[in-house]
């Protein structure tokens, strides 16, 4: 095949999907950051350019800061607990315990849920009153609490939630990882005298390390981009308590309607995405050996 | 297995706590899920009340079924997921063939404008995707909800691995009987690729099953939601708080997913497994 060839095969092959692609990604993206400098058009005025007026609304929003922090603390405080919860069930499911292969679907199960069963199943559970968890802290003579319903539990009650969907598909990729490593690595350890600890610190945890980036980035992502929960369960309530910024910004954009708002809010959201894009291509990529 | 797979696997004492403690996390793993099955398959009265003489009844079920059009969302789930995947297989396919075999000016560059999609996903850009459906008249309609994932980089990324891992003689042969590009792609490359399509499809249906945010701003009439945003809508107009309904018609929207699950746990955590090392 001729060169001209090979370029004409490959650009057509290539344009269905690119053609898509620009429309839904990168369009949207460009667009997004256009309409972020306008106004919202209003009955029948047009859009007008308005220069960084969003922006000065978004630094003087306090929801917009809260939904912000929410977010933060809500990633600082799923990740490295399913990532942790996750590391430990694949090992002890990789030992030869018995019953683990119910096991492992126990904790593989409520990945495969939707988001929005899972909210409804524990929005029961937490339930004032009637839920099984009030049951059971009431049998202990524990006073009732609204676990969703109070500003100081509600967006910890919604972690529990992420936590249990997610540990169990992080699981996955640690089990994986454990089971493509050779056996060997522990016998020679094991003539050297090497104490568990001390071989899973020093060999199985440095070898897992790319399975623990690739599950990092996944789970960083997930905790902007999966808010289903918060639509069944709190709608950001009790007093923005739970407001999350994808959250925030279906809500500016498609119950207040305000598209250039929610522009705005958009291009953090991205900023934070490049973000994390950036970091796994310049800071993380190279501490980790791939094979 | 041989004995000597893993030599600090724990012995004793220490082998007996670790059981304990994992079947400990198991129960607790499983335990807002059997909850959840106690409550649909019991009367009202018993969701409350854990008793073991309680009677097993199917009229939630029957209840749920009857109170909101779920048939018509399965059938527009189904519609949305056959739909995205095929076109997600084909589109996907001829990508990454391009990408894994052809040589052409800015093939790096388009790749890396293929991989932006990992990081800016449909999921974040629903302000503007709502804009452009408006614009192209796709509100409200299946084809709305499935047009923005068509066209993966997940799936090219991967196909395009599995591709480049195809040896180029098979290529070669195939090229030297005869074929054109596109009987090489389906002769050879296709037939190969039989695990990772398996992997993609059951990820990718999942995927879109189980999806919600997009779908729910999208659509608004019976006729295009899918399961998940008709679950939404009927168990938070339609019920008030009927906690054995809403948990029922929770259990019946899932449980075509949760049945193949079931019965293809294999492949399923292989599939996840495989989509996820790369």
């Amino acid at each position: 095949m001729n060169r001209t060839t090979q370029w004409v095969y490959g650009w057509l092959l290539l344009l269905p999907a690119m053609a898509l692609l620009a429309l839904f990604t990168h369009y949207p993206a460009l667009a997004n950051l256009w309409h972020s400098f306008q106004s919202t058009p209003k009955g029948g005025q047009p859009a007008t350019f308005v220069g960084i007026d969003n922006y000065q609304q978004l630094v003087g929003d306090p929801i917009f800061w809260q939904a912000l922090s929410n977010n933060l603390w809500y990633a600082v405080g799923t990740i490295p607990v399913s990532m942790a919860l996750a590391l430990l069930m694949a090992v002890w499911v990789n030992d030869r315990i018995p019953g683990r292969g119910i096991l492992r679907l126990a904790f593989f199960t409520p990945t495969i849920l939707p988001m929005i069963a899972v909210a409804n199943i524990w929005l029961f559970f937490y339930t004032p009153e009637y839920g099984l968890l009030e049951q059971f802290t009431g049998a202990f003579g524990l006073p009732s609490h609204n676990w969703l319903g109070s500003k100081s539990t509600a967006l910890g009650a919604l972690m529990v939630v992420t936590v249990w969907k997610e540990a169990g598909f992080f699981m996955i990729f640690y089990l994986a990882a454990l089971q493509s490593m050779s056996p060997h690595l522990g016998d020679a350890a094991a003539i050297e005298g090497a104490s568990r600890w001390y071989f899973f610190r020093r060999v199985t945890w440095p070898l897992l390390m790319p399975t623990t980036l690739f599950v990092l980035v996944n789970a960083v992502i997930n905790a902007f981009r999966l808010v289903d929960h918060i639509v069944v369960m709190t709608r950001g309530g009790p007093d923005n308590a739970t407001e999350l910024l994808l959250f925030y910004i279906y809500e500016i954009g498609f119950r207040f309607w305000d598209s250039a708002y929610a522009a705005a809010l958009t291009m953090v959201l991205l900023g934070i995405l490049g973000i994390v894009a950036l970091a796994q291509f310049f800071f993380l990529e190279r501490k980790v050996h791939y094979q | 297995m041989s004995a000597a797979l893993n030599v600090y696997e724990p012995r004793g004492i220490g082998r007996a706590l670790e059981t304990a403690s994992a079947w400990l996390l198991g129960a607790l793993w499983v335990l807002p899920l059997l909850y959840a099955f106690w409550t649909a398959f019991h009367a009202p009265e018993f969701s409350t009340r854990l008793s073991l003489t309680a009677p097993l009844t199917l009229a939630n079920f029957v209840t749920a079924w009857q109170a909101a059009p779920f048939a018509r969302y399965f059938l527009n789930t189904v519609l949305l997921v056959s739909m995205v995947l095929a076109a997600q297989l084909v589109l996907t396919t001829l990508a990454a063939y391009a990408l894994a075999r052809f040589e052409f000016p800015g093939r790096n560059m388009l790749f890396a404008l293929v991989l932006v999609q990992l990081m800016v996903m449909p999921d974040v850009l629903i302000v503007e995707n709502y804009r452009t459906m408006s614009v192209l008249g796709l509100k409200d309609t299946i084809a709305g909800i499935g047009l923005p994932y068509m066209a993966s980089a997940f799936g090219i990324f991967l196909l395009r691995q599995t591709f480049k891992g195809v040896p180029r003689e098979l290529d070669e042969a195939a090229r030297v009987e005869g074929c054109t590009p596109l009987q090489v792609l389906w002769k050879v490359y296709v037939p190969l690729a039989r695990p990772t399509y398996l992997a993609y499809a059951l990820v990718s249906v999942s995927y879109h099953w189980n999806n919600f945010l997009w779908p729910l701003i999208i659509t608004n009439s019976v006729e295009a939601r899918p399961v998940t945003v008709g679950l939404q809508v009927f168990s938070s107009t339609d019920q008030g708080i009927d906690w054995s309904i809403i948990t029922a018609a929770t259990l019946l929207t899932t449980a075509p997913l949760l049945v193949a699950f079931l019965l293809f746990q294999r492949q399923f955590v292989q599939s996840f497994m495989r989509a996820g090392i790369r």
